[in-house]
């Protein structure tokens, strides 16, 4: 009986959930420029699927351009964020060097105040790099993240230092134990770093915005957003067409690397 | 040393990267905070504490703390209660709860633009999913939430704690079923009630995970910028301008740099003192329990 309540309760609430998006698929079914429909009317008479077309072919909005930016400000951020984060997770979990604990602790510390105090300097580095409205703008500030530091250096700290100890007795250098014992080992918490990392940069809106002003440097997150200014903010079916699009790539990628997520947010939490 | 050596030379990218974006930034915002500096007539000029004396007698900045107050006071407490209470119900052992735990986590790795779009949606008057609702049971289904400065602020409240949901509940999930059994068996043999058992071992034995989700929240509480951008534009009359999205209209509408510096020293001092009183006040209840 207890179990039946519960059931119904998870069920409602996935529900209010789903709802929101069901309702975004729904709309954007409905014929371009058409009224808000009623409750009634919701399930369109005739789907319409050309809506997806005009919206991935628009000639205002370049959306596979902005697919394309995505990816590779998405991709350049995750291998270059796992190798340098990783290298640094190493030595301060492995090799007992003086400072370490020094460096953890600063690490650390910045993750209060990244964000809203550090944009303004770093829009200004940026600028007299001469490297605003690039793709480089959006990469290089990724390229480092201290929580992932942080959540690789926890999986490294539980690894036996046996390990280490064994290979140095047979001569091998720290590269060699970082990149053949090490990194082999901790790809668990790796695919965790990458799936966040992933995630946070494809959906980064505030930092995309600033760096970059031309169409054809957009990334999908600040594209859609012009998109839905530049389709008048009453083109329902339009915007709703251009949010699924956006969506429909991230949740199934979510799908596939979820679990990743629930380890990574739980290390996180452990301290 | 050849230990110390390596040590540096591993890190080096790394803090390299850390010192350029995040430890110097931090000292030139506090820098360029003495400046009245317009950053497209590219003139400064150094004013001392005028910035700071500017938005203490402007009274916008001032609002916008308060916003951005009222905003976190609502959604940290709020969505960490919700998301304790779905914690409890996906931790049983129910068919199908995997399935609904994914569901739970989706909206919360979806592009936050494009869930601003459908949220503008859904809260329209008459036809937005919350008002077709309450008119299919005959309720008033007039209210433009986003339109009307009553609401604005509660409609962006109930948005983030659906979007902040999952990570949350995840982070409770892992709390709960560390709680060492014993206690549980110790609560019941001295004829403890499944409430008791949830005020009295449950809730203290989750003050750590607590401690973590209203400290991380409370930062991107006071940071909130994207659906406030999206949706709101910090009206209607000024009622959601939070401090995210004042400083930046400063810095980036009006580019006074200078002084959405001085905005922005501020609000890391607010969120690092309100950080420190949880960290006292959940921390010390730790101990209690």
């Amino acid at each position: 009986m207890k179990r039946i309540f519960s059931w119904l309760a998870m069920l409602a609430l996935a529900i209010f959930l789903i709802a929101p998006f069901v309702w975004m698929v729904l709309v954007s079914l409905h014929p371009a420029k058409s009224p808000i429909p009623d409750y009634k009317d919701l399930i369109p008479k005739q789907p319409q699927w050309g809506n997806y077309k005009l919206v991935l072919f628009s000639p205002e909005v370049p959306v596979g351009r902005f697919f394309l930016n995505s990816i590779i400000v998405a991709v350049a951020v995750v291998i270059g964020q796992l190798f340098i984060t990783s290298l640094a997770a190493y030595a301060m979990a492995r090799i007992k060097f003086k400072g370490a604990q020094f460096l953890f602790w600063l690490f650390l510390a910045s993750m209060m105040f990244a964000g809203v105090v550090t944009q303004i300097p770093v829009y200004l580095f940026m600028r007299s790099a001469g490297l605003l409205d690039s793709l480089s703008a959006l990469i290089i500030p990724g390229l480092s993240s201290a929580y992932s530091v942080f959540l690789i250096r926890q999986f490294l700290l539980g690894l036996p230092f046996e390990l280490d100890e064994a290979a140095y007795i047979d001569g091998a250098s720290y590269w060699v134990v970082y990149s053949r014992i090490m990194m082999p080992l901790s790809k668990p918490a790796l695919a965790t770093v990458a799936s966040f990392t992933f995630f946070s940069v494809w959906t980064d809106f505030f930092w995309p915005l600033l760096a970059t002003n031309s169409m054809r440097l957009r990334t999908l997150e600040v594209g859609l957003s012009i998109f839905k200014n530049s389709y008048g903010t009453t083109n329902w079916p339009l915007q709703m067409a251009a949010a699924v699009i956006t969506l429909l790539p991230m949740v199934i990628v979510f799908l596939f690397s979820q679990r990743y997520f629930t380890k990574g947010i739980q290390m996180s939490g452990m301290k | 040393m050849k230990r110390n050596r390596a040590g540096w030379l591993f890190t080096l990218p790394a803090t390299i990267h850390l010192l350029i974006f995040a430890v110097l930034p931090v000292g030139y915002t506090i820098f360029l905070s003495f400046y009245n500096w317009n950053l497209i007539r590219d003139e400064r000029r150094f004013i001392g504490l005028g910035n700071y004396l500017r938005i203490w007698q402007d009274g916008g900045f001032l609002k916008s703390v308060l916003n951005s107050a009222i905003y976190t006071a609502a959604s940290v407490p709020i969505g960490a209660a919700v998301a304790l209470g779905v914690a409890l119900l996906v931790t049983q052992k129910v068919k199908g709860v995997t399935a609904f735990r994914t569901l739970y986590f989706l909206p919360s790795v979806c592009s936050q633009v494009a869930i601003a779009m459908i949220w503008i949606y859904i809260f329209l008057p008459k036809k937005g999913m919350i008002n077709a609702v309450l008119g299919m049971f005959g309720a008033p289904n007039g209210t433009d939430f986003l339109g009307t400065s009553g609401w604005a602020m509660a409609a962006l409240v109930f948005m983030s704690i659906w979007v902040a949901l999952g990570p949350r509940m995840v982070l409770y999930m892992a709390g709960i079923l560390n709680v060492p059994g014993y206690l549980y068996e110790a609560a019941e043999l001295d004829g403890a009630t499944k409430n008791q058992q949830f005020w009295h071992v449950t809730l203290p034995q989750l003050a750590p995970t607590t401690l973590f989700v209203v400290i991380t929240s409370t930062i991107g509480g006071f940071q909130v910028f994207t659906p406030v951008y999206m949706m709101t534009k910090g009206g209607p009359e000024g009622s959601t301008d939070v401090v995210g999205y004042h400083i930046y209209s400063a810095a980036w509408e009006r580019f006074q740099v200078g002084e959405a510096g001085a905005m922005s020293f501020v609000l890391f001092l607010i969120i690092l003192s309100v950080s420190i009183i949880q960290f006292r006040v959940i921390g010390n209840k730790q101990v209690d329990g």
